[in-house]
């Protein structure tokens, strides 16, 4: 931190020829100078105090999201043990017989990521190759902003193209495809996790030093043997953060799943039925009327819970591969 | 003979650089594919939005409440909601989060508080929308007593955009020379004038492109809104903010109920029939125009940026 007085802070504090000067001057002018000092000194302080606070907003949101979901949480667990949370196959909790088996959600939520995933890693990596070792300049700087489009469109228009588009479309295919599922759903939030998947494959690649190509070019390697065999091992920490992004994408995806793959909470792994994910039904209640305070109104914290704790494994996650495997160059 | 065995090396060695070749090609043209599968969903998505949506776009749907005919329905209310609700949240969003950016990067020391809040921030950006639903539910909606209103919807949308804000703001200020601080610093500016006169001017279209692209997000967003349990049906508009009475200004819309374009297009999708349907496509073709003008804005902005600047 540094305070170097400024001279046109002292408009008072003119220069003073030699001998001109006497005591009683000086000494007002000292104190004076003092005193807006220290009034300087104290904004300064209070300026950095305030920024110190805003930036700490985001750690207060962090401490408010686990607060609320474990507070919440706890009450639900009063009425509900864990071994049952975890292992009833049912999810009933709006029933009079009701059962709360996280599972049923967790599946549709696991199937639906899984159907997004076999979309988003193949074509977001290939994309990502393509961009950073094959495509010339031109086509990449008209593609790159490209995808960042189709990653801001919101999903709930992602959502209503599942459902009134990509599953007709389907249903053409396989005529048995329910209207509600999760394979028309997961195929558009595929899609729409591509953009996330490919710029952060990418940039990793790019970031890979020059020097390594031409190494692998100078033995004689094709460009498609040095993407593959140098390029894309080198940047290999940058590319599985990557699809670890696109996995926490896709757990936590709502609305397309909520549109497109029914409210139905059904344990399956199969892609053609419809089945409710964790998000989905979280919405789910949050549309009716379930009063505050009622073990309904509990559930959606501890299903938030669950899925707040399986995106911070992926985060957590990342962060160690990208450790792990981090090349310096 | 040493001459004819070389030559037929030569012919098998042109054989495999060949084969090895084909698949530069091969790879090339899945490429091309992988990108235009991306392409033609997008322009699949556009044009259906597009086709479906037109025939309902007209100056009544634009002022008409929502309603149970169809062909009456509009997304007055909606828009106003949308409106009002990125206004709450850009008044939040925009100072918060320049402010931790200018604090991490021109005043934090490096220590454990700040090593916490990055961390944090990265962790934050990685935290699904409808679990920042949940977390205004619990406090803004019930603990702070805002209830299902404008105001408990802004701050969560602020919330949720406020790293993409901050991140975006400490790229642009990371991209200031250091000779212009240390220039500032040797004519006798303190720490505040130095980010007051030099900072925060040198690094505005950055930071506009940042505060762009999380409205952009902020304005699609659908599942924290429903979370909090915003209405689907209103057929009111908020109070006025301004009144002819003194002191002329009112805030009393902060703490109106209201819908949003995405939650009005989530209630006419859910719904069975066709012509509602129909009104889904309209509105969330004015959606996705929004937020493509606001992403092509803040990509031009990107652009511009690069090109113009010459330190």
């Amino acid at each position: 931190m540094a305070h170097f007085p400024l001279q046109s802070d002292y408009p008072s504090c003119r220069p003073v020829a030699p001998g001109q000067a006497t005591s009683t001057v000086l000494q007002g002018s000292d104190s004076l100078r003092l005193s807006r000092r220290r009034s300087r000194l104290v904004r300064e302080r209070v300026i950095e105090s305030v920024l110190f606070l805003a930036a700490l907003v985001s750690v207060f949101t962090t401490v408010g999201i686990v607060y609320i979901l474990v507070k919440e949480s706890v009450i639900f667990f009063q009425h509900v043990s864990l071994v049952s949370f975890l292992t009833d196959r049912q999810w009933t909790p709006l029933f009079d017989d009701a059962h709360f088996g996280i599972i049923v959600l967790l599946s549709g939520t696991l199937t639906s990521s899984a159907v997004a995933l076999m979309i988003s890693i193949p074509l977001g990596t290939v994309i990502a190759i393509y961009l950073a070792e094959f495509a010339p300049f031109k086509l990449r700087e008209v593609a790159k902003p490209f995808l960042e489009l189709l990653g801001g469109v919101p999903t709930i228009v992602y959502g209503y193209f599942a459902l009134i588009f990509v599953t007709p479309l389907l249903q053409r295919v396989y005529p048995d495809l329910p209207g509600f599922n999760l394979l028309s759903a997961g195929i558009v939030m595929g899609i729409m996790i591509i953009p996330y998947v490919s710029s952060i494959s990418e940039d990793a690649m790019r970031a890979v030093p020059m020097s390594l190509r031409e190494g692998s070019y100078a033995m004689g390697a094709t460009r498609f043997q040095t993407a593959t065999r140098v390029v894309v091992p080198a940047a290999f920490s940058g590319i599985a953060s990557a699809y670890i992004l696109g996995i926490s994408r896709a757990v936590g995806e709502t609305m397309i799943l909520a549109i497109a793959a029914g409210m139905q909470p059904n344990l399956t792994l199969n892609p053609l039925e419809p089945a409710a994910t964790i998000t989905a039904y979280i919405v789910q209640v949050a549309l009716g009327d379930l009063p505050h305070g009622s073990l309904g109104y509990q559930t959606i914290f501890a299903a938030g819970l669950t899925l707040m704790l399986f995106t911070l494994a992926c985060n957590i996650a990342g962060h160690a591969l990208r450790k792990r495997f981090r090349e310096s160059y | 003979m040493p001459c004819a065995s070389a030559s037929v090396k030569v012919t098998e060695l042109r054989e495999l650089i060949r084969r090895r070749k084909r698949w530069d090609t091969i790879f090339m043209l899945v490429g091309v594919l992988a990108l235009m599968i991306g392409v033609l969903t997008f322009a699949a998505l556009f044009a259906h939005m597009a086709l479906e949506g037109i025939g309902r776009l007209s100056w009544d749907f634009f002022t008409n409440f929502p309603s149970r005919r169809p062909a009456q329905a509009g997304i007055l209310s909606a828009w106003v909601g949308s409106t009002l609700v990125m206004l709450t949240t850009a008044f939040f969003a925009v100072p918060l989060g320049v402010a931790s950016g200018i604090y991490l990067e021109e005043y934090a020391a490096k220590s454990w508080v700040t090593d916490i809040i990055e961390i944090n921030i990265t962790n934050l950006a990685g935290v699904p929308s409808i679990v920042y639903g949940l977390l205004a539910l619990g406090l803004f909606v019930y603990q702070f007593g805002l209830g299902h209103s404008i105001l408990a919807a802004g701050l969560t949308l602020a919330l949720l955009i406020l790293p993409v804000v901050i991140v975006a703001t400490r790229e642009a200020i990371r991209s200031i020379p250091q000779g212009i601080r240390e220039g500032a610093y040797a004519l006798g500016a303190t720490q505040w004038q130095v980010s007051k006169h030099h900072i925060i001017p040198y690094s505005m279209p950055g930071i506009l492109t940042g505060v762009i692209i999380g409205m952009a997000r902020a304005i699609g967003e659908t599942a924290p809104i429903i979370t909090i349990g915003a209405l689907t049906f209103i057929a009111f508009l908020p109070p006025a903010p301004l009144t002819p009475e003194p002191p002329f200004v009112s805030f009393e819309w902060l703490f109106s109920p209201f819908t949003v374009m995405p939650i009005q297009m989530f209630n006419w999708t859910s719904r069975p029939e066709a012509a509602f349907h129909q009104n889904a496509a309209a509105a969330g073709f004015v959606l996705v125009l929004m937020t493509l003008a606001m992403n092509a804005l803040a990509i031009w902005l990107r652009y511009r940026l690069r090109k113009g600047i010459k330190w």
